[in-house]
Formats: C-alpha cells, structure tokens, sequence
C-alpha cells in the first residue's frame, strides 16, 4: 500500500503534486488547523495528522466523543461534529504529505 | 475569458509561488478587499489565497507588523519579549495578497469603494471588515488617551506600547505595592483575558514581588473559566488575589491617573501602584456605520455580511457574534466562513453550511493551562453551540491536564499565527 503510494507519488509531475498539495480542508475541517496545522503537520505536543490513516482518525474521534479514549481536550471537541464531517476531514488529513 | 479550471489554479499557483501577485490578478474575476490585519483580516486573506486563488486579494492595515493581543499577557509575566508575538506581513505578500499600508476612512457599501485616508479608493466585489475594536473613551470618567499613558489598558496592541509600558510598570513598581485591574461588563474582547493578566502579573509577582497585591474590580459578576481560574488562584497564589464583583462594589467609574486612584460605583476609592484599566468596548470607527445601539455589527450567521450592508462581511471581534466570543479563534473561524461564502455567492452559489469553532486557552502559572472549547451553528434562531459538545477542563487536582493544556495553548499559538502569516 504504502509502497504503490510512493510509486504514484513519484511519477506524478509536479504540478499535480503541488494541486494536491493545495487542496483546501473541508470547511467543517478548518477549525483543527489552529492546533494541528495549517498542513496537519502537528505543533509540539500536538499530533501531526498528515498522511495518518484515515479509519484511524475516525475511530479516534468516536472514541473521543463517547469518552473511551483519554483526552485532554478532543473529547469536548468531538463530540461538535457528525460523523459525516469527520470522515470528510479524516480523509483530507489523510491524503495530506507527512 | 474562461481559462479550465484546473488550468487557472495551475497559473494562481504558480504565481503565488513566485510571489507574482500581478500575474494573478490579471487573471482575476473578483476583487475581495479585507481591512485589518489582525487574527480575522489575516485569517481572511491567508484562506482566500489558499483556497480561492481566483479571488484578487487586497488587504488594508495601517500597522507594518501585527501584535498579536493572545501571548500578551505572557509578555507581562515576563515569559516573552515583544518578538515573538510580532509578526510581519511578508507571509502574506508571499502568499500574493496585495498588502496596503494605510488606515480605511470609509465603506461606501452601495458604490462598493473603500476611501483609504492617504486617499486610495480600492473598488471591491466583496470586502472583509476585521477591524477589531475601539475603546469607549469617557465611558469610566477621566480615562481618556493621556490617561492610558499612566494607567495603560493593553488591550489594543497596535506597536506593543501599552504592553510594553504596563510591563515596565510592573517592573518598576515596589514589592507590597498593589496592582489594580479595572475589567468591564460583557461583552468585550476576549472574555478570558483579563483573568489571564491576573494570572500572569501573580506569576511574576510571585517570583519577584511577594508582598505585593493584585486588586481586580470588575463591572460583572462572574467571568469566563470562572472556578477553574479562580481554583488556580488559590493554588499558585495564595490570598494575593483579590477579586471584586459588581455586587460587592467592584464597578470601576472614575479614575484618578494623576493620584493613581481608582473609584468605584459606589464612591471607594483604591490607590494603586500600577494600574491597568480594561474599559468598555464597541466595534472600531470603519464598523461603526454598519453597527446597533450597542456599537457592534449584527450580522448574518451564515455570511457574516452585515444586516445592513450587504456584500459587507465583517468578522472578529466587531461583530454581534453572540453567543460565540470575540476570540482570536472565532475571528479566524469565521473569516474562513465568510470567505467560503463570499466566494460561492460571487459564483452565483448558495453560502456553505458553517461550522464555527473556538478554543481559548489560558494560561494560570507555570505549566498550568485550562480551556474553554466551542463548536456552533446556524440555525434557525441564529448562531448556537452544538448541544453536548464543548466547555470547560475539568476542574479537581490533575497536574498532568493543566501541564498539557499549558503546552497545547503554545502550540495553538505557533500553528494558528504560522497560518494567517506563514
């Protein structure tokens, strides 16, 4: 997987890296780049979530929302969005360059 | 002329790589025209280059370099220097917004025009208001300008010369002398604020004045993180903290810059070696046409154009943004949103669902953070927050939440200034 993505990566020509690279997070997405980064690139101890798997993040943030997994403050945030939005969002993370 | 669309992003993004704005603009369809460089004007034009790079992207801002009002009060406590809360608008001219150093006179919403005093007229298809605020001069009796000399505010960075100078009076005062904070009624820039300064100036007091006293008299009577502030307080702090609702005649009407006294409502007076008065507030003089009874901009939850003055968006702090704070966050948050909306309606398209969000983090003293989250949406009375989600920290004895959420409130600053001047 990881390996046909590099593959991909590196026969794309530049310019449609760079698009790629500029797609917008969904608007619904754009209140987590405060903290995390304008790239999901991640801040101190702030978790990068650039090029992260994209189930991985919608099961973080159910298990934020429903109080299963310790936060600190993502569960009072999680719990703001549909599970719609979150996937959208985890997506665009996810297509994000680490 | 029509270019593909893929086409045109292409040229926008090769232009905006090498930093050729006019080659840009030449390509343009819509002019949008922010003013202010602040959290929502920066906000404004950082996400239009990024996402609407077929938007032509002006930015009005008398200030050469920003000073951000969070991380402030850090500067009081002496954690950081005035740099590293300064910030250039070389990020954004890089990223092709046309960056216009001059003050805005007048929004003729009608003609579309901004009149800027050096006597530009910047035509606009959409303009962006962030001005922030002005203070009520008068409003507390005989705090005027020259006043704000000896009894600083803080609260309007602009060059950093009222921090500068309230954290030269804290330098200078005696130990056991007491520092005085006049705070106002809601609503007002930042509602965390002033309970951060306190915490701030008791961080450095604590280390190199211990005898000294904070007196915080304020015109509520109550604040925001109220019992999670004043937990911290009384951990850190001890009885060095001294706050005084409205009730218990904390309402501060008059001062006395000359003879450092404070009056309050009903008649006392209080000596103070420093003295920092946070006065009452409404939108700034650009807004001011466009603003209620109260001096703020009502505005449509959706568009964040103003009710009178459509093709007028005006975000942060100058809006009637109620029940959303008049936070960095809420201003960057709601930029984008209007933005968003004002690049679909340019389009002939309906404005997208919103989704605002905000985080204010404070901090207490030394690895010792806490928080206020907030997720809102429009609706059909306006503009709520989500139901279940949000709030405050949890209060009880957890070091490692308050060590977390200091270190957390530090990355959100580099990350959210990193994205409006990256």
């Amino acid at each position: 997987m990881l390996r046909s993505l590099g593959y991909a990566l590196f026969l794309a020509p530049a310019f449609v890296l760079q698009a790629a690279a500029q797609t917008p997070a969904p608007l619904a997405g754009q209140g987590c780049l405060g903290c995390h980064g304008s790239a999901g690139q991640g801040q101190g101890p702030v978790a990068a979530l650039a090029g992260r798997d994209r189930g991985e993040i919608i099961a973080a943030m159910r298990a934020f929302a429903a109080n299963e997994r310790p936060a600190t403050i993502m569960n009072r945030i999680a719990r703001g969005y549909t599970d719609a939005e979150i996937e959208a969002i985890a997506a665009w993370f996810a297509a994000q360059p680490r | 002329m029509s270019l593909h669309p893929s086409r045109r992003a292409i040229l926008a993004g090769l232009a905006a790589g090498l930093a050729a704005p006019s080659i840009g603009r030449a390509q343009a369809t819509a002019r949008l025209v922010i003013v202010g460089g602040g959290f929502g004007g920066a906000s404004a034009a950082s996400f239009a280059r990024r996402a609407h790079p077929e938007l032509d992207v002006t930015l009005v801002e008398p200030q050469r370099s920003f000073v951000t009002c969070p991380y402030g009060n850090l500067v009081l406590a002496g954690r950081r220097g005035l740099d590293s809360i300064t910030h250039s608008y070389d990020g954004l001219r890089a990223r092709g917004v046309r960056v216009v150093h001059d003050r805005a006179a007048e929004v003729d919403p009608t003609a579309r025009r901004i009149r800027l005093a050096g006597g530009e007229v910047l035509g606009f298809d959409r303009a962006i208001l962030s001005p922030g605020i002005a203070l009520r001069w008068g409003a507390i009796e005989g705090y005027d300008e020259a006043a704000a000399q000896r009894m600083p505010h803080g609260w309007v960075p602009g060059d950093g010369s009222q921090t500068r100078t309230l954290r030269r009076m804290l330098e200078e005062m005696p130990d056991g002398g007491v520092v005085g904070l006049a705070i106002p009624g809601n609503p007002f820039r930042c509602p965390p604020g002033p309970y951060e300064r306190i915490s701030m100036i008791a961080e450095y007091l604590r280390a190199h004045k211990p005898r000294s006293k904070i007196l915080a008299l304020d015109a509520k009577e109550g604040f925001s993180k109220q019992a999670l502030f004043q937990d911290g307080w009384r951990a850190l702090y001890g009885d060095m903290i001294e706050w005084v609702p409205a009730s218990r005649d904390g309402k501060v009407t008059r001062v006395d810059p000359a003879a450092m006294e404070f009056e309050t409502e009903f008649g006392t007076r209080h000596r103070v070696a420093v003295g920092n008065v946070i006065p009452p507030q409404r939108a700034a003089d650009i807004a001011q046409p466009f603003a209620n009874e109260g001096g703020w901009v009502p505005v449509d939850p959706v568009t964040f154009e103003a009710r009178n003055a459509p093709g007028v968006h005006v975000v942060g702090d100058a809006n009637a943004g109620t029940p959303m704070p008049k936070s960095g966050y809420v201003a960057n948050s709601t930029a984008k949103q209007a933005v968003a909306a004002a690049a679909a309606l340019l389009r002939g398209e309906a404005p997208p669902e919103p989704v605002y969000f905000n985080t204010c983090y404070s901090h207490v003293g030394p690895e010792y953070g806490i928080s206020v989250v907030g997720v809102f949406r429009a609706g059909p009375d306006g503009i709520a927050e989500v139901s279940g989600s949000g709030g405050v920290s949890p209060r009880g004895d957890l070091p490692e939440q308050r060590r977390l959420e200091a270190l957390y409130a530090d990355a959100w600053y580099d990350s959210i200034t990193g994205e409006m001047f990256g």
